[in-house]
């Protein structure tokens, strides 16, 4: 890859080289978008997981809660 | 399921369009005709084969779809689309730009080669709505795939018609007869396509992995919601 960058011609930076750097940063920038678009969403189904974990133990407490309670009142 | 071989396939691709990129600025010689312009070639092209090749794609998968009943090919299949049609819109910016600086105009309407690509496109930007229309999932998915199917016939169709079709104006750089493209730009073009397509194939397999990881929470969000006998539901509403 070095010989290769050595032997490298040097980039020419006249009228053509906005177009191109138009045409690339272009298509990067769709990339980027897309990429953010998808880690927005990635971030959301997280959260909402989070709060499903959170929901589904707050619920297996109050399961194994009930129980308790209705030993202890049978109890009395 | 889907995010098996994810970060390998990224590592790949990374790669890939690294050596590519690489490739296109300090090994393919410049061009004797268009200079330094032509270097979008490299860009260009390979993201319009693999835009229709992927609508082609999804085509096939649509038929996967059809003869088996398993929504899973629905999914390749949207999602094929999908990421054909973000490439398409790459496809005709990048195409205007390289037409600005070669012929001086940003679209020429007399082109068969544009032309048809903005029609394929067109097409295919019809599929959301068209899907989106219809509210029973098994019956859009029906619909959506005989869409794909038909509209994925008609692609090579179009590219067959417009290689009959005489231009005067769009280059046919594969052409053998006239010379072809130089072995240095051959391979360049080659490394280019391979990268472009790995990156299709990781973006389609990323986005089949949050769909699959979305499905997935929905279903939990049902199962947990489902109230036992005289409650009511306890989970939030679903966003989005």
């Amino acid at each position: 890859m070095l010989a290769l960058l050595a032997a490298a011609p040097a980039l020419p930076l006249d009228e053509a080289g906005k177009y191109v750097a138009g045409a690339y940063i272009v298509f990067l920038a769709l990339i980027v978008i897309y990429v953010a678009i998808m880690a927005a969403k990635l971030q959301r189904i997280e959260r909402e997981l989070r709060e499903l974990a959170g929901f589904a133990e707050t619920r297996a407490n109050g399961d194994q809660a009930a129980p308790a309670r209705e030993r202890a009142t049978s109890d009395v | 399921m889907y995010g098996k071989g994810l970060r390998p396939l990224s590592i790949a691709t990374v790669a890939a369009l690294a050596v590519s990129l690489s490739l296109v600025f300090f090994y393919a010689p410049l061009d004797a005709d268009q200079g330094f312009v032509q270097k979008i070639f490299y860009l260009h092209v390979p993201l319009a084969i693999v835009a229709l090749v992927g609508f082609v794609v999804g085509g096939v998968f649509a038929i996967l779809h059809l003869r088996s009943g398993d929504s899973r090919w629905d999914a390749y299949s949207y999602v094929s689309i999908h990421m054909s049609v973000i490439f398409g819109v790459a496809v005709l910016i990048t195409g205007s730009i390289w037409a600005k600086a070669s012929w001086g105009h940003w679209w020429v309407w007399d082109e068969p080669t544009l032309v048809s690509f903005l029609i394929v496109f067109l097409m295919y930007a019809t599929y959301y709505p068209f899907r989106y229309a219809i509210e029973d999932r098994e019956r859009q998915a029906r619909y959506a795939s005989v869409f794909a199917i038909a509209a994925g016939a008609f692609v090579p169709l179009n590219f067959m018609a417009v290689r009959l079709a005489q231009s005067l104006v769009h280059p046919r750089v594969f052409a053998t007869t006239n010379g072809g493209l130089p072995d240095t730009m051959m391979l360049t073009f080659l490394a280019s396509l391979l990268a472009i397509g790995l990156l299709w194939v990781t973006l389609v397999k990323f986005e089949l992995t949050a769909k699959s990881a979305s499905g997935q929470l929905k279903r939990l969000r049902r199962a947990l919601d489902a109230p036992a006998p005289g409650e009511a539901s306890r989970v939030a509403p679903e966003v989005g």
